[in-house]
């Protein structure tokens, strides 16, 4: 436990954060696991507070997940979507918050289209924020969900050899886990067509990998980001087919490799693009482990935000508090 | 008649005339009657004692943004003509994307008579070169000059083709004004809001590489070549395009370029926490371009200095990254940044400073002004260069507060602007008329 490390008001992202704040809270993750697992899943732990989920992008992983976690801690949640809501009448997400606030909310989780929405919003209001993703900068949640689900395959973060491939010129994922697993001592690289590498990306400390076959040489995890088909339209890649050809995540690819690689993939999938199915469903795929996990860190991070000590977080869940 | 003013005791710097000592400065009918030591007043003169002050050609812009007519809530010419001179303008050059656009005589001419109305700075119109800068047919050049244009543009985009760019360089041969181009190449620039870069890239914010301006820089030049005419290249913002500037120049195509006080003192860093009065377009580059930058300034291969002064109503500002308006104000602070970050810290001496402020861009759009020289219009700016101040953005003339350079503490200011013989700024007495 990493009891002296606190975090502040908002989560943003992880770029600005310490390891021992990371670590608390993969830390705090650990006991709130076993909440899912009970017959009634529900701890008092944020009873009376009150959430709200601003999803101004579709989602069904990362809101449902968000919101699992809040009703397992039993605080009271009420979801807005973009559509048919205020904003779709063109008001402004500043308005859209501070309305909500006046309604006495203590919290938001908040994903949104553009960059830095998060950080504008917790700096214009004194509840606490929750990055659940915001355009192509940040997601830490998932981030923080991925770093535990290494941790509980190998046992350890520190010296890993993690690998991105795929889409990281417009990937908030891949930028999160970039922070998350530098500050806690993997190794990290990129992989993808240069197309979808952003410009500087190794000057952030990253190997960067060309072709796929060197990353799988390399690495212990590889993360497989979604590719966004749109991007093809955008003339990023010239088609799926030759995407998959040329860096698909496959059996025959995997088998080269001199160990066995962990397999990770945010979702959702496309099958048969960037991974194929024998991959993401076979004995070495974490990919649904992420999930679970998801939930136990989302509720850390509620847990941690609105004030619990990490020392506590046992007795909460035991509803002793 | 206006009264007559002698500046008494002051320090005179005049770039025309490598002038750069102390000297009297007597104005009379609206022109520069006399420059030398221990001047008399005439009967009737105002005598203002300038001791400790420095008495240059008033400063001259190229490139500001009145917002007049079509966003008054933002800016009006009048307002404009106010801050400028404040800020030790007394001419100023109003770029043309208006709502509707300037893209005709009357709509030149409305400037013109507001302008008059205002009686502050001058301001000059820039007609625009496409009609409702579509980038299809060329506006009436030679109407609109008739009616005061002194350049023309489509500035807030590029001349998109080609062929257009030439075929104004070359129209505007005939009327002898430059075509000032805003140079971005649409296609590796859309949907870009900052620079390309390690910042954009950290920030998960899309880039606009600086080969988007070099594209167009090099273009232009070898246009300017090839029409012969005057091409003014707006706003440089990267490295490359000094290089292809400094080699056009060396050739002999006629080109003059301007870089505003915020690419001179800024970097991409400005961006980080998503500060929106950190965007604008062309966006701030990175260290080694602002250093180019500098140096191109210095030798004259970036003729001038020129403010870009975009007005943004706060509630637009107050936004996302991605959702907010490019631009920034900048006419209450360019002298004090420039002068902070250039002449204090000894890369530039003032009379190097004024010229780029005054003397060149006057020169480049063929402008009165920009000298102290006998019989010349009396258009007069007198500077406080020990002055230490805040930026105060609620304090400023300007409708808008959109300024990256708020708190800011900044060395010397315009104690007075005379704009033909008449004070319009009087930072001692009763402010800014």
């Amino acid at each position: 436990m990493n009891a002296s490390a606190t975090l502040g008001k908002d989560l943003t992202g992880l770029e600005h954060m310490t390891p021992d704040q990371i670590r608390l809270i993969l830390d705090t993750a650990e006991p709130f696991k076993e909440v899912s697992e009970r017959p009634i899943k529900k701890v008092p732990a944020l009873r009376g507070k009150t959430i709200v989920n601003l999803f101004f992008e579709a989602s069904t992983r990362t809101r449902v997940s968000f919101e699992f976690a809040e009703k397992r801690l039993s605080a009271d949640t009420v979801n807005v979507a973009a559509t048919g809501s205020s904003v779709s009448k063109g008001e402004t997400l500043v308005d859209t918050a501070r309305n909500l606030e006046a309604m006495r909310i203590d919290m938001v989780v908040i994903r949104h289209p553009s960059s830095g929405a998060a950080e504008f919003l917790g700096n214009r209001i004194a509840s606490n924020v929750i990055n659940a993703g915001d355009g192509k900068h940040e997601h830490p949640t998932q981030a923080l969900l991925d770093l535990l689900t290494i941790r509980d395959k190998h046992g350890k973060i520190e010296g890993l050899k993690v690998c991105l491939v795929g889409d990281v010129l417009h990937s908030r994922v891949a930028r999160s886990n970039l922070w998350g697993l530098t500050k806690l001592g993997a190794e990290v690289a990129v992989c993808g067509p240069w197309t979808l590498l952003p410009r500087g990306i190794a000057d952030l400390g990253v190997k960067v990998f060309g072709r796929i076959e060197e990353a799988i040489e390399w690495a212990d995890v590889l993360n497989v980001l979604r590719l966004q088909l749109e991007r093809m339209e955008k003339g990023f890649i010239p088609s799926v087919r030759e995407y998959y050809r040329v860096f698909g995540v496959t059996p025959e690819r995997l088998e080269r490799s001199p160990r066995p690689i962990t397999i990770m993939h945010p979702g959702p999938m496309n099958r048969g693009v960037e991974i194929d199915s024998r991959v993401a469903d076979g004995p070495h795929s974490v990919i649904l482990d992420q999930v679970t996990n998801g939930v136990a860190v989302r509720m850390a991070v509620l847990y941690l935000l609105a004030g619990g000590r990490a020392e506590l977080a046992d007795a909460a869940k035991r509803g002793a508090e | 008649m206006t009264r007559p003013i002698l500046l008494q005791g002051g320090h005179v710097i005049d770039p025309s005339r490598d002038l750069d000592g102390a000297a009297d400065v007597l104005i009379q009918d609206g022109k520069i009657a006399s420059v030398g030591r221990g001047l008399t007043a005439p009967d009737g003169a105002l005598v203002r004692n300038v001791k400790g002050k420095v008495v240059t050609p008033g400063l001259v812009d190229l490139h500001v943004h009145l917002r007049e007519p079509g966003n008054e809530d933002e800016e009006t010419v009048a307002s404009g003509a106010r801050a400028a001179a404040a800020g030790g303008f007394t001419a100023i050059c109003a770029m043309p994307n208006t709502d509707p656009v300037t893209d005709n005589q009357a709509a030149v001419g409305f400037i013109v008579r507001q302008s008059d109305r205002a009686g502050l700075a001058r301001v000059h119109p820039i007609g625009a070169v496409s009609i409702g800068q579509k980038g299809e047919r060329l506006a009436e050049f030679g109407e609109m000059v008739s009616a005061g244009a002194v350049a023309v543009s489509d500035d807030g985009k590029p001349v998109v083709s080609s062929h257009l760019m030439r075929t104004a360089l070359e129209y505007a041969r005939t009327f002898n004004v430059p075509v000032a181009d805003h140079c971005e190449e649409p296609t590796l620039a859309a949907g870009g809001v900052m620079h390309e870069g390690l910042v954009s890239t950290r920030l998960g914010l899309k880039g606009i590489p600086a080969a988007a301006e070099e594209i167009i820089v090099a273009r232009d030049v070898l246009l300017a070549e090839l029409a012969g005419g005057h091409v003014h290249l707006c706003h440089m913002s990267a490295r490359g395009s000094v290089a292809i500037i400094r080699e056009a120049k060396e050739r002999g195509i006629r080109v003059t370029a301007e870089v505003t006080p915020h690419h001179l003192t800024l970097t991409d860093y400005a961006c980080e926490e998503y500060d929106t009065h950190a965007k604008m377009n062309p966006p701030l580059r990175e260290a080694a371009d602002v250093a180019a930058l500098r140096g191109a300034l210095k030798d004259g291969v970036i003729d001038c200095i020129a403010s870009d002064h975009a007005p943004h109503a706060y509630d637009e500002k107050e936004a996302a990254f991605d959702d907010a308006p490019f631009g920034v104000v900048g006419l209450e602070t360019a002298f004090a940044v420039a002068h902070t970050e250039l002449v204090e810290s000894g890369l530039f001496t003032l009379p190097e400073l004024i010229r780029r402020m005054s003397t060149e861009p006057a020169r480049v759009f063929h402008l009165g002004g920009g000298t102290l020289a006998l019989g010349a219009v009396a258009d007069v700016a007198v500077f406080d260069a020990s002055a230490k101040w805040a930026v105060d953005p609620t304090a400023f003339h300007s409708k808008s507060r959109n300024t990256p350079f708020a708190g800011r503490a900044l060395t010397g200011r315009a104690v007075l602007t005379i704009v033909a013989g008449e004070i319009v700024h009087d930072l001692d007495h009763s402010g800014t008329r």
